[in-house]
């Protein structure tokens, strides 16, 4: 009962959110809107036990994505006018194809297929279970074709993002580290004799 | 729990290609840009060995392996070696126009490479969750390539279209996964199609088909999904809609196959009904758009979207002869693909990129045998006997009509026959007009000989297509 009633109190808490996201005026309001919304997401994955996928969304999406999202929309001037041109000449199919999508998604994913009776709520564990240690065992071992996968795609991602932005200026003053590394005392001190001044 | 080491030697060709891919992203480090032309031959000789490897070790059969994530089947193995080639085409006639226009980067190689693995991770996909990475790794890597040109403004617009609709149909895509991962609580594809017909909820493995075929016409370019594909043609580079172009479709012949057939064969009544719209209006739109066109980027682009429809028309007769035949439709598009674009880059200069439908006016004159070879092409593409096109539409048409839909067969003559005004066209700008532009073909040495073997290629396998259709059906009925 108390897990039904955290359940739709996180639910309604992520619906909220996601609305505000795409509704709100202000972008960086929307950001902070996301996080949010990334919070009940974690809070229900909470309830399914599955503490180390609720840990990471928190730790990876709010704390390292949304910050850098949050600067990006600071730093960039965004025009909330521009990008609301045309937001009514669409709006009357907008709200058409809108109303004819959740109408045949509620029709589907309705209770009559997705009730409790008809997908049961996956088993309770012990306290001694560890969500962490059951990914950890097929992560590496089963599922380790799509897990090299995945890292080839961040190979790639890192590529594509430093080939987009790496540009070479020629005015640009670089520093050299092996030639700053291999800089020896005399290169930088020179002793010069002299003759001590006399005192007149 | 007890875990046995997978056998990993199935996976040998895509083991060697990230390997060279991570090596050659290595070596390209240490060189200045005169010597970049070893970054170049590198990835030849890869795309060589890796063909060598799957050739040479041909299987027979299925082989499952890394926890039945990964298949290699013969259709696995004909489709590789096939992007391989296209591949290595591909990468040939980019040197020139990229070296004129000092955009010859060891990325764009490094970048394809990758892209390559991916469409092999496609090919040889077992599983949803291979499925979608394999076409993440395509698609991230085809993004990059498209923005390299980052002085470009098409370029630019190009991209953005492209990673934004991309990512669109990749959530359909995961949309439609996670509705049959629902009902059936399995990724693996055997295990889905072993349960699709037992289930009960059938409206709900109906509603994640429609979104998994979403999302795949999205990448495959298929009318109401297309309008990406003439954008991101004609913004690119040359070069990369050639390697957009090509290889890629072989791999989303695939991924249709994997899911569709592999997959989802139970639910082919379904999927047979949403395929037939998505071919009539690929084949109308992509045809009657096309004529309209006065860049021939944007207007293969549309002949593009009118193939696809030609090769769902083959997937949706649900027979093997079908499969096979669609096989072979792709197989001969991207020979015809290679040769259209690969004029497209012959013709192009530095400073001058002969993307016009004009620039190719008077070809006759400047030079005979190339307007000769994109005669072929374009005869191929419109599918005039002997060649090539004329083969794969007619091999199409006949398991479309042997599965009893003699009206689809007559939609796809009578929309076929209007494509081939636009084909023609080109021939007549070829042949009748007096050259706009006088300037003298200057072609490297490897290009002219590709070229002309890509167009004599057409024309041969056109005399002789039984061979390759033989390949096809023995592929496809293998496994």
């Amino acid at each position: 009962m108390i897990e039904k009633l955290i359940f739709y109190i996180f639910a309604i808490i992520m619906v909220f959110g996601a609305t505000m996201v795409i509704t709100v005026r202000n972008p960086v309001r929307a950001a902070l809107f996301l996080v949010l919304t990334f919070f009940a997401s974690a809070a229900i994955w909470m309830l399914l036990e599955a503490e180390f996928l609720a840990i990471t969304l928190v730790l990876v999406y709010v704390g390292a994505v949304m910050v850098l999202f949050l600067f990006v929309v600071m730093m960039l001037d965004i025009n909330t006018a521009l990008l609301k041109e045309g937001f009514i000449r669409y709006l009357p199919v907008g709200i058409g194809v809108a109303i004819l999508l959740v109408v045949m998604l509620v029709g589907v994913v309705g209770p009559e297929n997705f009730s409790l009776d008809e997908m049961a709520a996956p088993e309770r564990h012990g306290a001694d279970y560890s969500n962490t240690r059951e990914l950890g065992s097929v992560l590496y071992t089963v599922y380790v074709y799509p897990f090299e996968i995945a890292a080839v795609i961040l190979l790639v991602a890192i590529i594509a993002a430093i080939t987009l932005t790496l540009r070479k200026r020629p005015t640009t003053k670089y520093q050299n580290p092996d030639s700053q590394v291999s800089v020896k005392r005399d290169d930088r001190v020179r002793m010069v004799k002299m003759k001590s001044e006399e005192k007149k | 729990m007890t875990f046995t080491m997978p056998n990993i030697a199935p996976a040998l060709p895509e083991i060697f290609i990230l390997s060279m891919a991570c090596l050659i992203l290595v070596i390209d480090l240490f060189l200045t840009d005169r010597q970049r032309f070893v970054t170049y031959l590198l990835t030849q000789a890869t795309l060589v060995v890796a063909f060598i490897l799957i050739v040479t070790d041909f299987t027979q059969g299925r082989v499952l392996t890394f926890s039945d994530t990964f298949v290699r089947d013969p259709m696995a193995d004909v489709l590789k070696a096939c992007i391989f080639i296209a591949g290595l085409v591909t990468f040939t006639y980019s040197r020139d126009y990229l070296q004129t226009r000092q955009i010859f980067k060891g990325e764009f190689f490094v970048l394809g490479l990758f892209a390559i693995l991916g469409m092999m991770i496609l090919t040889s996909a077992h599983n949803f969750l291979t499925i979608y990475l394999g076409l993440e790794l395509l698609s991230l890597s085809l993004y990059a390539m498209v923005a390299m040109q980052r002085d470009s403004v098409t370029a630019s617009e190009a991209a953005m279209k492209y990673f934004i609709l991309g990512a669109i149909a990749s959530g359909m895509l995961l949309y439609g996964i996670s509705m049959i991962y629902g009902v059936t609580g399995t990724l693996d594809l055997a295990e889905v199609a072993r349960q699709v017909p037992e289930t009960e909820k059938q409206l709900l493995l109906t509603f994640g088909l429609v979104f998994l075929i979403v999302g795949v016409a999205f990448k495959l370019g298929a009318v109401p999904f297309h309008m990406w594909v003439p954008d991101v043609y004609h913004g690119a580079a040359t070069p990369t809609t050639l390697f957009i172009g090509s290889a890629p479709k072989i791999a989303a012949f695939a991924m249709l196959m994997r899911l569709l057939v592999d997959g989802l064969g139970g639910l082919h009544a379904q999927w047979q009904d949403i395929l037939i719209i998505l071919a009539v209006l690929s084949m109308g739109v992509g045809n009657i758009v096309a004529i309209a066109q006065s860049n021939i980027k944007r207007m293969l682009a549309y002949s593009t979207i009118s193939h696809v429809g030609f090769l769902m028309l083959g997937v949706l007769t649900g027979t093997a002869e079908g499969y096979a035949a669609a096989m072979f439709y792709t197989l001969a598009y991207v020979l015809m693909t290679l040769g259209g674009f690969g004029m497209v880059i012959l013709l192009s200069r530095e400073g001058f990129e002969a993307d016009k439908l004009d620039d190719f006016k008077g070809l006759n004159e400047r030079s005979p045998w190339f307007a000769f070879m994109m005669l072929i092409v374009m005869f191929s593409m419109a599918g005039v006997p002997p060649f090539i096109g004329f083969w794969a539409k007619l091999s199409v048409l006949k398991e479309v009509i042997a599965a009893d839909m003699v009206w689809l067969a007559v939609v796809a003559v009578i929309f076929s026959i209007i494509g081939a005004f636009y084909y023609l066209r080109v021939i007549r700008l070829m042949y009748f007009d007096k050259p706009v532009d006088t300037a003298r073909l200057e072609v490297a040495l490897d290009m002219r000989l590709l070229l002309s073997a890509n167009g004599l290629g057409v024309l041969l396998l056109g005399l002789f297509p039984g061979g390759l259709l033989a390949l096809c059906l023995a592929a496809l009925s293998g496994s």
